[in-house]
């Protein structure tokens, strides 16, 4: 468990300062913006209790919303995530269940299956993310199209960083 | 009751998720202008209380906006001004006619880095070539002299800060006009030292100490400080004076950089004195 910790913590702020310094100063065709941190919440223990989920995605949300000047609209977001992450892993569980221990990553289930539960939380994150920030439902088409770009966007990111990181089943 | 706790423990994560949304939610429409805003408008019941504190905040922020267009009246009024002896020094010229006194030129700058505690202090302002500056030209403040432009690249500029050692500066008494040298003797960011002047000099806690005008990088008189305690060095007849700055370094955010116009003429002909 220190182990886990200690792996988590360095991916924590690995992905965090991958974010900070370098993706939100990216800013493609002036508003899609890839949201790398989701990828921290996506990985963490299938066994998580919620509880621990959803307070991990509030201080996430918070810590990037005080870089970007948004205070609320990411913690918003990323709690809405990690209520949500229970269901989409019990959707794409594996017939007899989840093995205690393992994560959901490429190198646990296989990258078609990390990308469909990814795509399916990132969309989900991106929609709940870009409604708060245009704070109703006013111009939907307009944040629609914002959603679907950021989220492939997103998606583009996550899919690198797993390339990137260690085939074996570790984080 | 049980019940109600066994609802509570069923559903727990779900509201933990609501709290933690409520949080999230009142963070968004307390912290976010533009959120506020829509909020306002949809509701409009806090708009007195929530308004008032929002001025509030904008007013702060827009604060720095007015601070700065103050200090680039400053400077351009500054540069209107003829000094006295040009005021003097016109009337025998005919209109037209350039004077013979120096002409100065002021350029206001903000200050984006500083250093007071170490022995060669540097300060770094958001101005450089593009604006016209140049290594030598002399930088002050609404409060006093601040140093002497050092290096520029395109848009900045470092300034040697009076604070520095290797900063040697002509100044004056106000009152009687003998002149010595100003140095800093890396003790404390309040004081400098002003060696050099005669020991018949009238001398007084209080005294203000100015700028010479010798040197072409300052105009005569910009205030340096006040003379906060002396000493005659018997051996040698001068007077090693403390002066007390006038400036707080320590709290320096916009300054004006000092060009003095005829300077490249004087250069030319001081270079020609030089090749003969």
């Amino acid at each position: 468990m220190i182990n886990y910790l200690g792996r988590y913590l360095l991916s924590f702020a690995a992905i965090l300062l991958i974010q900070i310094l370098v993706l939100n100063n990216l800013n493609l065709g002036g508003y899609v913006n890839p949201w790398l941190y989701v990828l921290f919440l996506l990985i963490l223990p299938v066994e998580m209790p919620g509880w621990l989920l959803l307070i991990i995605g509030f201080f996430t949300g918070l810590l990037m919303d005080l870089f970007l000047n948004t205070i609320g609209m990411h913690t918003a977001a990323t709690v809405f995530l990690c209520f949500l992450r229970p269901s989409l892993l019990r959707i794409f569980a594996p017939r007899d269940g989840y093995e205690p221990g393992s994560l959901p990553t490429r190198a646990h289930f296989g990258l078609a299956w990390f990308m469909k539960y990814a795509s399916l939380a990132v969309v989900a994150h991106h929609l709940f993310l870009f409604f708060t920030e245009a704070f109703g439902f006013s111009k939907p088409g307009a944040t629609l199209s914002k959603t679907l770009l950021s989220s492939a966007a997103t998606l583009a990111v996550i899919l690198l960083a797993q390339l990137f990181s260690s085939q074996q089943k570790r984080i | 009751m049980r019940n109600f706790i066994r609802f509570l423990l069923r559903y727990h994560l779900f509201f933990l998720f609501l709290f933690l949304e409520t949080i999230s939610f009142y963070l968004l429409v307390n912290y976010n202008h533009h959120h506020r805003q829509t909020f306002l408008n949809s509701s409009g019941r806090f708009a007195a209380g929530v308004l008032q504190i929002s001025s509030t905040f904008s007013d702060y922020f827009s604060l720095k906006r007015a601070n700065e267009e103050l200090s680039r009246e400053n400077a351009f009024l500054r540069s209107q001004l003829p000094s006295p002896e040009q005021f003097e020094a016109d009337r025998p010229f005919g209109p037209g006619q350039t004077p013979a006194t120096l002409n100065y030129l002021f350029r206001p700058a903000s200050v984006i880095n500083n250093s007071v505690n170490k022995h060669h202090n540097y300060l770094t302002i958001n101005r450089g070539e593009s604006h016209g500056i140049e290594a030598g030209m002399g930088v002050i403040s609404a409060r006093g002299l601040v140093g002497v432009v050092r290096h520029t690249s395109k848009g900045y500029a470092t300034v040697i800060s009076l604070l520095n050692t290797q900063l040697k500066i002509s100044a004056k008494l106000r009152e009687t006009n003998h002149f010595g040298s100003l140095e800093w003797d890396a003790r404390s960011y309040q004081h400098v030292l002003l060696n050099e002047i005669p020991a018949h000099a009238p001398v007084a806690v209080g005294d203000a100490v100015v700028t010479s005008g010798f040197s072409a990088i300052f105009p005569e008189n910009i205030l340096i400080g006040t003379i906060e305690d002396f000493e005659l060095n018997q051996g040698e007849g001068f007077y090693v004076i403390r002066v007390k700055l006038s400036i707080d370094f320590k709290n320096l955010t916009h300054v004006e950089v000092v060009e003095k116009i005829d300077r490249e003429e004087i250069n030319e002909l001081e270079k020609l004195t030089e090749n003969d």
